[in-house]
């Protein structure tokens, strides 16, 4: 029978649910919904983050539909239809403002995300399986921006993949190799943009949905996770929230500011601002020397611009290969922290962990910032 | 000794003897002068930049004498020696050559050989040699002596970029052209004319120097009759439309230079629009009046006023096109029409020449439908531009109603 | 009072359910436009298909037309042994729109009188450079234009 506080009467939204219940018995999994609680405390903002990335997800996965009614992928089409959509269809320069807007946006989203989980410690058992998701799905995020950006065929583009696949190709081993399936042949050419279009509408689409289909049962299941200091308190100080509807209706309050201010920089910066510029310039022309300038997308800023300070040899190593093997390394650490560090497991402040994430924050935000300055 | 031996010593001596002989085929003309020859100047050391020189010539071949003597004594007794010649004897110096066709066949099939005609022709020509005047131009005056280049090369006096100076060297000296009725202002107002920056600032071989007007060896101004055959010689179309208008048998019959009447011969610059019409500075005013008994001035009267309309409705479309690009709008194609509407204006200002109202006005109808459309196609443009901020604004209303009110009701939810 | 809180609770939940309304028609209304299609139905691919036919040329008195790919002019006609020909419209020298001139058998441009052989060759007067060539093919009465590969 109905229990909990769902309204089960005469009205619609009853009707509908005792349809559904009566075939498919989610009274229970709805009781259960209901009593979920997150936790308030002086960091509670931060449990917003996750759901903006997704938010920004859902638009991304919304517009790109759109796109893929006009865009044509291929070196003789790929430019001409984005400058079609841009100019000729109706409302075609929002859909792909907000497309490249939300993209960028999400990638920002996503490393907020992950440092304040980070930073809580929120990685600790149980939950160590979300944040191995996670990783997971910042990376096919970054793969979702670097093969996208390549799908308008234009000058910015074709020469950031140039260069971007270049240096996947200095990996040792499985460089060359990989350089070729990349590209779809030594150099990037059309059948580049097959690949990158392929990849970028339906392997990693079918591959995010995956894991984050995972990665929110886990949240769903555990719930969120409580900082330690808010854990040590007595029950009584505890103050929580329900997620249905409270903190629903704050998540969904803060997708529509999310919504408002992308609209905002779609309308007023179609093309992006200062340094994080995407105009559609002219078409890629892979026989015309190179821009004096050519960038990464800014979230790959910071590793292009350690790699270009990284002398030519070091030791035996050649320099790039050698900064490669650091960041891979570095890498796996982050991606196994809940499994290094001992001390949050055991419910104790981290230090040394603090530490390194503090590090690895600013080594970021100085790369990111010097490659830009140093241009 | 056996006889074949001896043979070979005998040989051998005599080559021996030879020797020096045989070195001294060398050329003893330059041996000796570069002794006492200025290094800079000297013509011993020009003549390696010689086109002469180079193609295996000596100085015998050009002043006659045995380049093997080595005294200067023995060379001047040679038969046919022709030492210095004087300014009046350098044209048929050069044309004993030069003027001889089966001798430049063997040489270069594909130079001519009537300089020297010409030369006769010209007014340098027929003043020196009738009228004996040696300060006027011979072949060495513009072609240089012992140094001479092809005209090809960038660095020899006659090619086409050092032209105006090599016959400024003359023409452009007050002192030396005084006693000559003659202006030397020719290369200071060709510098300041189209043609002039063309060819010396931007190095546009394809603007005329002196000689492409003037002839080079014919040299002579053009005359008055045959001066819009020059100038349409690259102004082709300009020329075609003069010559079928009414102005060519009025020149022609009062004696007025064809083109130099408004565009000046040397100092031509880019016309003004406001050359033509019927207030100064209009040239059409030095002839005609409103009474003169023909067309002349209403016609000027209303190509005037075709072209200024259509000066202004480029420059106003231009300006709105600016404001769509400047705000960020898709123009491409607006630009394309625009250039539309500056090769319109370009076409009827050529249609000027003709001096008929009728075929200007069509013309610049056009252009002014072209800039119409330019400017109807921009505003769109604009409007689009507000029309996309007032549809955010809405939404963002609508979407900020929503938040105030899912706020309120949170805060009610407690 | 508990009325007063239940027609200010209704008040909201009509200003909630109203802006919700709108704020989804301001979402649907650019989606819906936009699946719409525009006037030019494709996208000008790199390789132009031209709007008129080869008739159109001849008929034209200089048996020539001229067509815009991307940001350039160009040129197309025929010659006296019909074949079609296509060129860069911009004269090398100071950018005039050259014309045919069938009854020279060139290409020319009325600024300088400049002349370009119907290869786009030039061959008198002050141009430069040659004309660009474009390649054209000709399918079924429609003639394509594209950029050559050289």
């Amino acid at each position: 029978m109905a229990g909990g506080k769902m309204k089960a009467d005469s009205k619609l939204s009853g009707q509908a649910y005792r349809w559904i219940d009566e075939r498919y018995g989610v009274n229970a999994l709805v009781d259960y919904m209901g009593h979920k609680v997150v936790p308030v405390h002086k960091h509670s903002v931060l449990y917003y983050l996750g759901g903006i990335t997704l938010f920004f997800f859902i638009i991304q996965v919304l517009t790109g539909i759109l796109l893929l009614v006009y865009y044509r992928p291929g070196a003789e089409s790929a430019y001409e239809s984005v400058r079609f959509i841009i100019s000729d269809v109706s409302f075609g320069w929002l859909i792909r403002s907000m497309h490249s807007w939300s993209a960028n946006l999400m990638v920002l989203a996503a490393f907020l995300h992950m440092f304040s989980v980070y930073f809580t410690h929120a990685y600790r058992k149980p939950r160590e399986l979300t944040w191995l998701t996670g990783m997971a799905l910042l990376g096919l995020v970054l793969l979702f921006g670097f093969s996208g950006y390549l799908l308008p065929w234009n000058e910015l583009a074709f020469f950031a993949t140039r260069v971007g696949t270049g240096t996947a190709g200095t990996m040792p081993i499985i460089g060359e190799k990989l350089l070729v399936i990349m590209r779809g042949g030594e150099e990037v050419t059309g059948a580049t943009i097959g690949r990158f279009f392929g990849l970028h509408v339906a392997i990693l689409p079918g591959v995010f949905i995956v894991l984050l289909s995972a990665h929110l049962l886990f949240v769903q299941r555990q719930g969120m996770s409580e900082p330690l200091e808010w854990a040590n308190r007595p029950t009584p100080e505890k103050k929580q929230m329900k997620f249905f509807p409270h903190f629903l209706l704050r998540d969904l309050l803060v997708w529509l500011i999310a919504l408002n201010i992308l609209a905002i920089l779609a309308v007023f910066f179609p093309d992006g601002i200062g340094v994080v510029h995407w105009p559609l310039g002219t078409k890629a022309d892979p026989f015309a020397p190179p821009p004096p300038v050519i960038r990464p997308e800014w979230y790959f800023m910071f590793a292009f611009q350690a790699l270009k300070f990284l002398p030519p040899h070091i030791w035996f190593f050649e320099g790039e290969l050698f900064g490669i093997v650091i960041f891979t390394v570095g890498g796996l650490v982050w991606a196994l922290v809940p499994f290094l560090d001992r001390k949050s497991n055991a419910g104790q402040k981290s230090k040394l962990f603090k530490l390194f994430g503090i590090l690895v924050v600013l080594f970021i935000i100085v790369m990111t910032i010097l490659g830009y300055i140093l241009e | 000794m056996p006889m074949r031996k001896l043979v070979f010593i005998l040989a051998a001596a005599a080559l021996l003897v030879a020797c020096p002989a045989l070195l001294a085929q060398e050329n003893n003309c330059l041996e000796c002068h570069q002794s006492f020859e200025d290094e800079d100047d000297g013509p011993s050391y020009k003549i390696v930049r010689d086109v002469h020189s180079q193609r295996g010539l000596s100085c015998a071949d050009c002043h006659g004498g045995d380049a093997t003597l080595d005294d200067m004594d023995e060379v001047r007794e040679v038969k046919g020696y022709r030492g210095v010649p004087s300014p009046l004897e350098v044209p048929n110096f050069c044309a004993r050559c030069h003027g001889d066709a089966s001798y430049m066949h063997e040489h270069n099939p594909a130079l001519p050989v009537d300089q020297l005609d010409k030369y006769k022709t010209s007014i340098h020509g027929r003043r020196l040699l009738g009228k004996k005047d040696t300060k006027v131009a011979n072949c060495i005056s513009c072609h240089g002596v012992h140094d001479i280049g092809s005209a090809k090369m960038p660095h020899s006096s006659t090619h086409p970029l050092n032209i105006p100076q090599t016959c400024g060297k003359c023409h452009a000296d007050e002192e030396y052209m005084a006693d000559y009725s003659i202006e030397t202002s020719q290369v200071n107002d060709y510098a300041q004319s189209v043609h002039g920056i063309a060819l010396l600032q931007r190095k546009d071989l394809g603007a005329p120097a002196c000689n492409d007007c003037h002839g080079n060896h014919g040299a002579a101004p053009p005359g008055v009759t045959s001066l819009s055959a020059v100038c349409g010689n690259c102004h082709a179309l300009e020329a075609e439309l003069f010559n079928s208008s009414p102005h060519k048998v009025a020149f022609e019959e009062n004696d007025y230079p064809m083109c130099e009447t408004c565009h000046s011969n040397h100092k031509i610059v880019k016309p003004l629009d406001d050359w033509v019409g019927t207030m100064e500075p209009a040239l059409c005013i030095n002839c005609h009046s409103d009474d003169d008994g023909t067309r002349g001035f209403e016609t000027a009267d209303g190509i005037s006023t075709a072209i200024t309309n259509l000066v202004v409705a480029h420059r106003e479309a231009k300006s709105i096109l600016d404001e769509a690009i400047e705000k960020g709008m898709m123009t491409t194609d607006e630009e394309f029409r625009l250039k539309e509407v500056h090769q319109a204006l370009v076409q009827t200002r050529t249609l000027i020449h003709a001096f008929n109202l009728d075929s200007v006005a069509d013309k610049a109808e056009e252009g002014l439908k072209k800039a119409q459309e330019v400017e109807a196609n921009s505003a769109s443009l604009i409007d689009e531009y507000y029309f996309r901020r007032k549809g955010l604004g809405l939404a963002t209303l609508f979407i900020a109603i929503v938040i105030i009110a899912l706020y309120v009701k949170i805060k009610r939810m407690g | 009072m508990a009325e007063n809180k239940s027609t200010r609770r209704g008040f909201l939940e009509l200003v909630l359910g109203g802006g919700i309304l709108a704020t989804l028609g301001a979402v649907f209304y650019p989606v819906i436009k936009y699946i719409i299609p525009p006037q030019a139905v494709e996208a000008n691919l790199s390789q132009l298909k031209l709007h008129f036919k080869r008739e159109d040329i001849e008929a034209d008195p200089k048996k020539a037309k001229y067509f815009k790919y991307g940001r350039h002019l160009g040129i197309i006609f025929v010659t006296e042994t019909g074949a079609l020909r296509a060129l860069s419209a911009t004269c090398t020298h100071l950018d005039c729109t050259v014309q045919h001139r069938p009854d020279l058998g060139i290409i020319w441009c009325s600024c300088h009188n400049g002349k370009y052989s119907h290869d786009g060759k030039n061959i008198s007067g002050p141009p430069p450079k040659p004309l660009t060539q474009y390649v054209v093919k000709e399918a079924d009465g429609t003639i394509l234009v594209s950029r050559s590969e050289a």
